[in-house]
């Protein structure tokens, strides 16, 4: 087990190595910040003053190394539009606001999908299964921002029941959070569904069905706990999804969060803000699935990892 | 006779020829083809220029509202451009990204997939690492800043999703010929002295068809939201070309005295991904070489 978690974590040194990079090669043809630092009156003998201490005269491969060597040691560039913060600072704050939300929405989809999908695996082939489906692929179906928007007119607008911008109202998680988890409530729906329908298929659930256990005990006791493992590893996975999609749904609540900061930061060419953000996504995304591996190993002493 | 032709060379093109439409797959194909329809020929269809504003007659209802008028189907934006005009030439942009960045993406990831399941080895290595490296960063934070850095236009915007999103169908397909190059068919075309590339264009593409198809099918959905939200973020193609996206964010403004501004052009994305995710379900329960053995 230790030596797989040691392996997992040496498999992810090439993939961070790759996103830095990516990042990198962005950066650099992402237009000369000198320029846009100094303005248009600059004479050329400022910008080259500038560029040499800066260090974005020297090769490319060499700046790649002393770039390197910075966010190895943390730093992450400063943020040109926060007064000269350090970037993974600037970022760091808005972190909570960003897991508030993706929390918000994880609860929302764990809510709909688990009875949704019990009901529709349940009735299999009759209406509550087709009503339960169809809603599924229409959460998929729609834009999350579009359905954000409808949720403020009805919610916010017409009946006037939640606040509908910004982070300090009571309740004011409640409409961004459904917006973001209505997609993947359909995706869970349609996976916990499929699998429930799955083992429903197998030897001993017609064993316990002939032993005479009432339906309900059967999908509780025994169909469901079997089904649970692909449903959590789902979860898992799509948390760090979440976080990225946030994006979006933060610019039409106005949730003060990373999604929101990205896009202000991108606007503002405040590009060592888009990097932190880039790359400390990245980190989120191979811990929460190297999580996942771990727990699946743990909750099924089945998977064996040499 | 025709089934064993197919456990012949296990073919999976072939079943193409055996697709009984369901209820719901002609819904969606019908669907599809209206605004397939409606793309091409927008200049017909749309009553009026869709740029063209019209400042006596702003924010017009739709017709059945209230204050609606039978000019104004279905309304106009807060520069008085017609609704319904606008609505039908969004659909170009949407048909064109979705369509041609799967494609792009489809003939990028398929040789990529092909290439390091066939070959393996160190080739393998390299090409799995570089898509692990693109799954690992949320796919709508690189979209916008690239394109932020690239600037924005529909040529652009088509050749970075088809950069960014072969991955699903390289993994795919990679996996595929692993399992294929097990088979006896393969093994026995190489006893003859095939050469490899008449191997797999031969012998393995057919077989990974059925599931390109299907991701295909999905992936056109994924993409028409994702140019969508772009527009919306102000960074997919930019006006005065119209997009769904685009309007959306112009009506987010006018959402609690005009709903319909931003509420159209989101019926029409929904209406347009959800018979396209259940084209894709349906195709995957025909194809799914899986499912059926």
């Amino acid at each position: 087990m230790t030596n797989y978690i040691i392996r997992r974590i040496l498999q992810m040194i090439p993939v961070l190595f790759g996103v830095t990079l990516l990042v990198f090669l962005l950066l650099r043809v992402s237009g000369d910040p000198v320029q846009l630092m100094l303005g248009e009156d600059a004479t050329a003998e400022q910008v080259a003053q500038l560029r040499a201490a800066m260090g974005l005269d020297r090769p490319l491969h060499v700046q790649y190394i002393s770039y390197m060597s910075d966010l190895l040691r943390g730093d992450f560039g400063t943020s040109i539009r926060y007064n000269n913060q350090p970037a993974l600072q600037v970022v760091l704050e808005r972190l909570p606001a960003t897991a508030q939300l993706a929390g918000m929405a994880l609860l929302v989809a764990i809510v709909i999908s688990l009875p949704a999908a019990i009901i529709a695996a349940y009735w299999r082939g009759r209406i509550p299964d087709y009503i339960a489906s169809f809603l599924s692929v229409l959460g998929q179906a729609m834009p999350s921002f579009w359905f954000g928007i409808m949720l403020i007119l009805v919610f916010g607008i017409t009946l006037s029941w939640l606040p509908v911008s910004g982070q300090d109202q009571p309740g004011a998680v409640i409409l961004p959070g459904l917006a973001l988890g209505a997609s993947l409530a359909g995706v869970l729906t349609r996976l916990l569904r499929s699998s429930l329908l799955e083992v429903m298929n197998q030897d001993f659930i017609r064993t316990a069905r002939a032993k005479g256990l009432h339906p309900r005990t059967i999908i509780f006791r025994h169909v469901l706990r079997n089904s649970i493992l692909s449903y959590l590893t789902v979860i898992g996975l799509e948390t760090a999804a979440l976080m990225a999609g946030a994006v979006v749904t933060e610019q039409v609540f106005a949730w003060p969060g990373i999604g929101l900061l990205v896009i202000q930061a991108i606007n503002f060419r405040d590009m060592a803000v888009v990097q932190a953000v880039i790359i400390l996504s990245a980190i989120i995304v191979m811990m929460t699935s190297l999580i996942v591996d771990i727990l699946y190993s743990l909750i099924d002493p089945r998977i064996q990892h040499g | 006779m025709a089934d064993i032709h197919i456990l012949a060379t296990g073919r999976a093109s072939s079943r193409l020829a055996d697709l009984r439409l369901s209820g719901v797959a002609i819904v969606c194909i019908g669907i599809l083809t209206i605004f397939i329809l409606m793309a091409i020929f927008a200049a017909f269809i749309a009553p009026y220029e869709p740029s063209l504003p019209d400042l006596r007659a702003r924010l017009a209802p739709p017709m059945w509202n209230e204050g609606g008028t039978t000019a104004h189907i279905l309304g106009t934006d807060h520069l008085g451009r017609d609704m319904l005009s606008r609505l039908v030439y969004g659909s170009r942009i949407a048909l064109l990204v979705g369509f041609f960045g799967v494609i792009v993406a489809s003939l990028i990831g398929t040789a990529i997939g092909l290439i390091a399941g066939f070959v393996g080895g160190a080739v393998d290595s390299v090409l799995m690492a570089v898509v692990n490296t693109l799954l690992a960063v949320p796919n709508t934070l690189l979209y916008i800043t690239v394109l932020a850095v690239f600037g924005q236009s529909l040529t652009l915007l088509i050749i970075v999703i088809g950069c960014i999103n072969w991955t699903t169908f390289a993994r795919v397909v990679r996996g595929e010929v692993l399992s294929i190059k097990q088979r006896e068919f393969i093994e026995a075309s190489r006893a003859i002295g095939q050469r490899p590339i008449v191997t797999i264009i031969r012998h393995i593409l057919p077989n990974v068809l059925g599931p390109i198809i299907v991701i295909a099918t999905m992936n056109v959905a994924m993409l028409i939201i994702l140019e969508a939200t772009l527009s919306f973020l102000g960074l997919g193609v930019q006006p005065p070309t119209v997009t769904w996206g685009r309007m959306l964010a112009d009506g987010r403004d006018y959402v609690a005295t005009a709903w319909w501004l931003a509420a159209l052009p989101g019926v029409m994305i929904t209406l347009l991904t959800l018979s396209l995710i259940f084209l894709g379900d349906w195709l995957r329960d025909r194809l799914d070489t899986r499912s059926d053995q």
